[in-house]
């Protein structure tokens, strides 16, 4: 700690800021603008000015950045000294010239930075009488609107843009009153992280493009803590929502998660809460009718119930993007042996494995936060930048801590994000990347690697063994592979604090062993190791957790065997998970079909009955991240129709039927309270989160502001009284203004707003230092923990090496961010970006087949037959083509697996 | 009067080839340096001289030399950059050496770069300088056939290759870390310092900025010693000084002159007084952003403490005349104008003061002036003063206006009054 003093006051600060941080922590108001606590300082803006003196007798002192300074020692600065604050006040003055002052009719406007740091600095009317300049602004894709005319040119969009996020496709361009921040010409914004220049820009020139759709001002957004669904990370976000349709996603801080920043796939893939292909009402098949035709609950409750009591037996299918409580309910719905996973076989197993080597391993899993605070990764089978997007915006500032070290020994501190990108410029990262094909952080890489999964998997053994010579050898590395690996070793053992990163992504269980060998082989060196696994989706963890009997082909059995002859799907298309003939064929010999989802989908088509299932934004509920996270999201939205949440249809479902294992289960309190006394893994669920009782002074957490307008108004066309707030009897907040307005805990955070500061900036309220944990931080609730036992037992099933040649085509399943994931991909700005279906191959092999960029291709796989137009991609393998995941319109595949590519007859 | 600098330089006739350069005793120092000198030796004996940066801010040469890391420390490669962008509005002092002795600027930057332990130097020059840029390429080419660049120079290990560097053409890339960034092919933005150049400098490298005129005394120093060299001069700085005048008088021109030459005697001796007509209103000394000087100034002696007890700086010692026939205000705003472009459009004040200055200055000067302008011209010189701003650039352009404000008050308010131009 370091003492320093302010207008005359002695204050404790921590030791290692600059003046700017310390004041914020402290709890000053002090106005700044290009400075970020995730991207550091720089000094362009000369907002935070204070006024420095020498010493106790020093009176005339003189103005200094306060973000370009340490606090160190001794320090003597002065806020309020009336030429400093008389500077502030011109900095603004001077950025408004040429500033529109359009806020009435800016997204903006509300939760603008701009404004708050205007009013704080008290510049009201300014002297400019000239002509302001003016610009033109570009086209950037469906994710983000663009008003350059705005700019009080702060370059935060810049330096986030491509020194943070890697992005090339934007810079600033022109010099001085002229500087322009945008593309070189209109067109997408590539970078999959463009979505955070709403929350950078610190006015509108960068606003929610989808937003705009449906705007609202932010006072008169409902909003609530939420969990992101469309990946296995978990970033914690806040949906905003009004009138009924959920407006638009904003990040939501959690200093051990995502920090400051969302992927675009989690920003923008909400929109499918407000489909059109939402399933609002329970649906039933009539004898001998084909379509499903809207029931009463009370058919569909007396149906089901009879289900229920039917000796012929039921089996419960789960799903990896339902949460914790509706997997649970339907697993003590069906009976722990009647639950299945509602994944393959094989994506079952992978999952199965992946919990094994967290919770059995001899590593940490650290968190996201922390994965960003590694010296050497090495990345086996899994492309990050589209399973797992915001590991890989992590993986990226790996640059920055890699010249923070350096710039220590020069005195350079870590906040001085310019003098730092100076100290190492040009040097790569140690990160070494192994994987199917080409990633969009192999620009970073020291080394990058792409061989087919197995192959992938024998480096990885091999890195393990020369790290440890008592791991499994591998006998047949090439000389490339064996160079490689004892690269990677070395720069592993060499660390600090390495970190192994893989997944399930390539669908190749050896991947998965060989990572977890290499982890294992760095604690037997007497590493710290630490490794990382993403797996597919949001409670692809949890749902592991809960231990199901198997996955579909097993479910398929049951029903072929006649152990069962109604099955429940949760929240599952089936048909994304296995073979159309497989699923055709179990859904059809079926007797019974029950499916509860959001969105019309092949498996809701095909079933009997079809209950309408509350999306995460319009549920309360639990999700386990792929570190084994589990975190609370809150219903934000109450949806049209009759949408319930999943756990509350099979709770219905079963009190019909008169089950006594029911009888306590009211709340989500008291599911949560079941699944802890039921599944041991579990047993700190129940007591982790503020329950439905919490309440802290002033009652509930409102999720609507303190300034929420016309909600006497808007319905007194219909009825002058007002109607009574919906009661949410699950959980502590309430869906209206009144109640508690401090700072809640930091699960319950709604919203950040403080007094003064309207944007996402007063966030630094929030937080106990700036760039630090939440003031009311939540416990580190993390339900799966390595046991760190050394004696573990190293995998010993080291893929055989492919044959060359002759072998048939082996297929890689080939990721996208925008596309491969089911939900977002039903969003329409998302699915703007989604790629069309198409096969990869090395260009060399296209050539050999005599085929094209575009040409189309007959590919077979097993029994599915395509016609796939051709994909020419370098990084491939020879022999290996590439076929992406999940994508709309284009039928599952269990990959990797061999198969046949050949010209395709292009027949008109 | 000894004229180190200019010894070789004939006004009309070209440069001196690697033969001539050599016979009137060129690269003897360079022999002398590198085999009988350690390069501590040639740092101290710069350090002794009491050379002075002649780019205009005046900093101890030998002293700036001794922060790159050395010995143990020692980073590679290490760069040396010749600062050859001159821009400054008045200054043509560099132009004059560039194209004038190329070899002696060659020689200069050899011995530095073996000071320095330099592997590669650029020299960074000024786009508009085309034939200094022929000049210059074709004494390289001639330095490199007789061994003066390249491996094993003169039978030693010390090793330099030399590039030249055409600018773009901004006057940012005279700010050294801006230069750094230019030549990187990065915007020309100044950097932060820390980390300095000296440690942290191009491609993250250890680096030593120079100016030409600062470089071209390196090799007279080394020959002559470093008493010498102190005895040339009039002031604490060492040596001579290239002294330039323009504007209404008699002869406008460079001269190379002792070290803290008096204004007057520049002024009158050299430049032949006024022109017939013109009275004297006043100087800029130094460049264009420099201070104005008065009548009041003139045996104000032109060395860098001196000129700055007088309120301004010798800055690159090219001075212009202000006449009592040209608009004072017109004068500021021709400057402004020409600052404001050139902004890089880092930081605020610099981005928005400037043409906000330039707007006011055209009101003013075009009769649409209101008296409360030139207040706000005196805040905004008060706005965009040293520490407030990121780099000198705009502390440098208030420089005239405040002292134009400060001396030629009047005139300001005479245009608000009249409603026009006291001058047009």
């Amino acid at each position: 700690m370091a003492t320093i003093h302010i207008d005359g006051k002695p204050y404790q600060v921590e030791n290692g800021q600059n003046l700017l941080q310390a004041c914020l922590t402290l709890g000053f108001n002090l106005p700044y603008f290009c400075w970020h606590p995730a991207l550091g300082s720089v000094g362009a803006c000369r907002q935070c000015a204070v006024k420095q003196f020498k010493d106790e007798d020093d009176t005339r002192g003189h103005i200094v950045m306060a973000c370009m300074t340490p606090a160190v020692e001794g320090v003597r600065i002065s806020i309020d000294d009336p030429e400093v604050v008389m500077f502030r006040s011109s900095v603004i003055e001077m950025l408004m010239a040429n500033h529109p002052h359009d806020c009435p009719v800016c997204d903006e406007g509300g939760e603008c930075h701009l404004q708050d740091m205007t009013v704080m600095t008290g510049h009201g009317f300014r002297d400019y009488r000239f002509k302001k300049r003016t610009h033109r602004n570009q086209y950037l894709g469906p994710f983000i609107n663009h008003e350059m005319n705005r700019c009080i040119q702060c370059y935060r969009c810049v330096r986030y843009y491509r020194d943070y996020a890697g992005g090339r496709d934007f810079n600033v361009f022109a010099c001085h009153d002229h500087v322009y921040f945008g593309r070189h010409r209109d067109g997408v914004l590539e970078n999959p992280f463009s979505g955070n220049l709403v929350e950078i820009c610190p006015t509108g020139v960068f606003t929610d493009k989808t937003f705009m759709e449906h705007y609202i001002r932010k006072w008169d957004l409902q909003t609530a803590p939420s969990v992101c669904v469309h990946c296995s990370l978990g970033c914690n976000t806040i949906p905003g929502e009004r009138n009924g349709k959920l407006r638009r996603i904003r990040n939501r801080y959690n200093h051990r998660v995502n920090g400051y920043f969302l992927c675009d796939r989690g920003r923008y893939g909400y929109q499918f809460v407000n489909s059109e292909q939402r399933i609002r009402l329970p649906l039933r098949r009539s004898r001998g009718n084909s379509d499903l035709e809207p029931v009463s609950v009370e058919a569909v409750l007396r149906e089901t119930a009879a289900f229920q009591t039917d000796a012929r037996g039921m089996i419960g299918i789960g799903s990896p993007r339902a949460s914790m409580e509706a997997n649970f309910a339907l697993r003590t719905m069906v009976g722990p042996g009647q639950f299945y996973a509602g994944l393959s076989e094989h994506d079952f197993g992978l999952i199965r494995t992946v919990l094994s080597v967290l919770r059995d391993g001899p590593a940490r899993t650290p968190s996201l936060q922390e994965t960003s605070a590694a010296d050497v990764v090495f990345v086996l089978g899994e492309d990050v930048t589209n399973t797992a997007p915001l590991l890989s915006l992590n993986l990226r500032q790996l640059v920055h801590r890699k010249a923070a070290r350096v710039a220590e020994r020069i005195q350079i501190p870590d906040w001085n994000d310019a003098g730092i990108r100076e100290v190492v410029q040009h040097e790569k990262e140690m990160l070494f990347i192994a994987s199917p094909h080409g990633t969009a952080l192999d620009d970073l890489a020291l080394r990058s690697y792409h061989a087919a999964p197995d192959d992938l998997a024998r480096l990885g053994f091999g890195v393990a063994c020369v790290l440890d010579p008592s791991a499994p050898e591998v006998e047949d590395l090439t000389d490339e592979e064996r160079s490689l690996a004892d690269e990677i070793a070395r720069s592993l053992k060499r660390a600090e604090r390495p970190l192994v990163v893989s997944g399930a992504g390539c669908g190749n269980l050896a991947v998965i062993h060989a990572a977890a060998n290499v982890s294992r082989a760095l604690c037997a060196c007497g590493h710290p190791a630490e490794i990382f696994l993403t797996v597919p989706e949001c409670n692809s963890l949890g749902l592991g957790i809960l231990d199901a009997a198997g996955g579909l082909e097993s479910a398929a059995e049951a029903v072929r065997d006649g152990i069962a002859e109604t099955v429940i799907i949760l929240e599952n298309d089936l048909y994304r998970r296995a073979e159309p003939a497989l699923v055709t064929a179990f859904l059809d010999s079926t007797k019974h079909v029950v499916a509860m989802d959001h969105l019309v989908n092949e498996t809701t088509l095909r079933a009997d009955i079809v209950l309408p299932a509350a999306a995460s934004a319009e549920a309360s509920g639990t999700l386990v991240n792929c570190e084994g996270r589990a975190q609370r999201f809150y219903r934000v939205l109450i949806p049209e129709g009759m949408v319930q949440e999943s756990w509350r249809w099979l709770l219905d479902l079963m009190t019909a039927a008169g089950r006594p294992e029911v009888h306590e289960w009211h709340i989500l309190d008291d599911l949560n309270r079941a699944m802890a006394a039921t599944m041991p893994a579990l047993d700190t669920l129940s007591a982790a989160f503020p329950d439905a009782g919490y309440r802290a002074t002033g009652g509930k957490v409102p999720r609507q502001s303190h300034r929420c307008s016309g909600r006497t108004a808007v319905r007194s066309h219909i009825d002058v009284h007002e109607p009574k707030p919906p009661e949410d009897a699950d959980t502590p907040l309430a869906f209206s203004m009144e109640g508690d307005d401090g700072i809640p805990p930091a699960d319950l955070i709604p919203r950040f707003w403080i007094p003064g500061w309207n944007s996402v900036q007063s966030l630094n309220k929030f937080q106990s230092r700036v760039g630090g944990p939440l003031r009311r931080d939540a416990p580190d609730r993390r339900v799966i923990e390595s046991r760190r036992e050394k004696s573990w037992a190293y995998f010993t099933d080291i893929p055989p090496r492919r044959p060359p040649e002759e072998h048939p085509w082996q297929f890689v399943p080939i990721h996208h961010i925008f596309g491969s994931e089911e939900l977002s991909a039903m969003a329409p700005a998302v699915a703007e970006r989604c790629p069309k279906p198409y096969v990869a191959l090395h260009p060399s092999d296209a050539a050999a087949l005599e085929m094209a960029d575009g040409d189309l291709a007959t590919v077979i796989v097993g029994d599915t037959v395509l016609r796939l137009p051709v994909r020419p991609e370098p990084s491939l393998p020879p022999r290996v083509a590439g076929l992406p995941m999940g994508l709309p319109g284009l039928p599952t595949i269990s990959l990797p697996a061999s198969g046949m590519i050949s010209r395709g007859e292009n027949h008109g | 009067m000894e004229r180190p600098l200019t010894r070789n330089i004939r006004p009309g006739t070209g440069p001196l080839p690697i033969d001539a350069y050599e016979k009137t005793g060129g690269y003897r120092a360079l022999r002398k340096a590198l085999q009988t000198m350690t390069p501590g030796d040639v740092v101290e004996v710069v350090d002794h001289s009491h050379l002075s940066g002649r780019g205009g801010a005046g900093f101890p040469t030998g002293k700036k030399w001794s922060f790159v890391p050395r010995g143990k420390d020692a980073v590679h490669p290490t760069y040396l950059i010749v600062n050859a962008d001159e821009m400054e509005p008045g200054a043509f002092k560099d132009r004059l050496l560039l194209e004038g002795d190329p070899h002696q600027l060659i020689e200069g930057i050899i011995i530095a770069a073996y000071a320095i332990q330099a592997d590669i130097a650029y020299i960074f020059l000024r786009r508009a300088y085309v034939t200094a840029a022929h000049r210059l390429t074709h004494a390289i080419s001639e330095a490199y056939d007789r061994k003066y660049l390249g491996r094993k120079i003169l039978g030693t290990g010390f090793a330099l290759q030399l590039y030249v560097h055409n600018s773009a053409g901004r006057y940012i890339c005279g700010e050294e870390t801006a230069l750094l960034n230019a030549l990187e092919g990065r915007r020309a933005n100044p950097r932060s310092k820390p980390p300095f150049p000296p440690v942290v400098g191009l491609w993250g490298k250890p680096t030593i900025a120079n100016n030409v005129e600062t470089l071209c005394n390196v090799p007279h120093i080394v020959e002559h010693g470093a008493e010498w060299f102190r005895r040339l001069s009039h002031s604490m700085d060492g040596g001579t000084k290239i002294y330039g005048v323009s504007g209404r008088v008699k002869k406008p021109g460079a001269w190379e002159l002792p070290m803290g030459t008096t204004i007057r005697e520049v002024l009158e001796e050299h430049a032949g007084g006024m022109a017939d007509g013109f009275k004297f209103r006043g100087v800029i000394p130094g460049g264009a952003s420099t201070d104005f000087l008065v009548e009041e100034h003139l045996d104000v002696r032109m060395d860098f403490g001196s000129m700055q007890a007088a309120g301004s700086r010798l800055g690159t010692g090219t001075m212009v005349v202000l006449d009592d026939r040209t608009c004072p205000v017109g004068l500021v705003l021709n400057l402004m104008r020409f600052f404001a472009q050139e902004s890089c459009g880092w930081c605020t004040p610099c981005r928005e003061g400037l043409p906000w200055t330039v707007r006011i200055l055209e009101a003013i000067e075009n009769g649409q002036g209101r008296p409360e302008d030139v207040e706000r011209l005196q805040r905004h010189t008060r706005l965009l003063a040293p520490g407030h701003t990121f780099c000198a650039l705009a502390p440098g352009a208030m420089e005239p206006l405040q002292s134009a404000l400060k001396y030629f008050k009047d005139d300001f308010f005479r245009h608000v009054h009249e409603k026009h131009c006291p001058w047009r």
